[in-house]
């Protein structure tokens, strides 16, 4: 159990030169990255985003998700506006050697989760000393 | 004791009192400018919501990633709708942490709606950690249409 409350944490938009087709603004969706010694994982608050909009891309070292929303027409008048509701892009450079083979990736209740392990040769290997 | 000064006789006497006047008109001015430009009105308070009505009923929308629906407990009492969850943190164990920007702890947001919702009547769905709710108005509130007999 926590006691800590939740705070708000606006929506960072993602700001590029280049203009996106789609008339929607882009967030920078907050992630959360950890590691074990056999595999990394990355979980992403992309909420409003099916598992079939979720594209993930592994270019070298280059790793980038882009989720796109259904954007609804709002409904009625509206009285209250505290988001706006856009699509999701991010990227980063990984560091260690991924095989990328057995990437799995999988969408629940609008968090995305990549799992990526590491390739054999990036795996930390135990050495046995033998005595002779 | 507080004196009161008349705005209208000091204005003319101070030109600093009245250049005061005109920067805080100024700011305010520009902050309207502003705020209109982002579209938003956010309370801080999570969740963020979205609301909107039609003649019949409102709607409340809320993005609320990775709660569970059990742990979310949505309640309706005349005119105010009360959202109250948690978001659990996913504790992993043996790993070490790249990167913690996903926040988790306990929320509670109350809104006052502007009519009263026939509490009976409310939908609340939940998709891709969307929470969208639909209040149908109480009938006493609801529009009447008024036929004119013609004589």
């Amino acid at each position: 159990m926590e006691d800590k409350d939740l705070q708000v944490q606006e929506k960072q938009e993602l700001k590029t030169k280049s203009e996106s087709t789609r008339n929607v603004p882009i967030y920078i969706p907050p992630v959360d990255i950890f590691e074990s010694p056999s595999e990394l994982v990355l979980m992403a608050d992309m909420p409003g985003v099916a598992f079939d909009n979720v594209d993930i891309d592994l270019d070298n070292d280059q790793l980038t998700i882009r989720g796109s929303v259904r954007v609804e027409d709002e409904k009625g008048t509206v009285l209250l506006k505290e988001y706006s509701v856009g699509d999701y892009y991010r990227q980063f450079t990984l560091s260690n050697v991924i095989d990328r083979n057995k990437i799995e990736a999988s969408m629940k209740d609008g968090v995305l989760k990549v799992v990526l392990p590491k390739a054999e040769a990036a795996k930390p290997r135990k050495i046995t000393v033998k005595s002779t | 004791m507080a004196i009161i000064r008349y705005p209208s006789l000091w204005s003319g006497m101070n030109p600093f009192r009245e250049l005061e006047r005109m920067r805080k008109e100024m700011d305010r001015l520009f902050s309207e400018v502003m705020d209109r430009s982002t579209h938003l009105q956010s309370s801080g308070v999570y969740p963020s919501l979205n609301v909107s009505q039609d003649g019949e009923q409102f709607f409340v929308q809320a993005e609320l990633p990775g709660i569970h629906p059990e742990d979310l407990e949505i309640s309706v009492e005349g005119t105010t709708l009360t959202l109250r969850g948690e978001r659990k943190s996913e504790n992993v164990e043996g790993v070490s942490y790249h990167r913690r920007e996903r926040p988790s702890g306990r929320f509670h947001k109350a809104l006052t709606l502007p009519h009263e919702v026939d509490s009976d009547k409310v939908e609340a769905t939940f998709k891709d950690g969307v929470l969208k709710l639909v209040l149908p108005k109480a009938e006493h509130v609801k529009p009447k249409k008024i036929t004119v007999r013609a004589d």
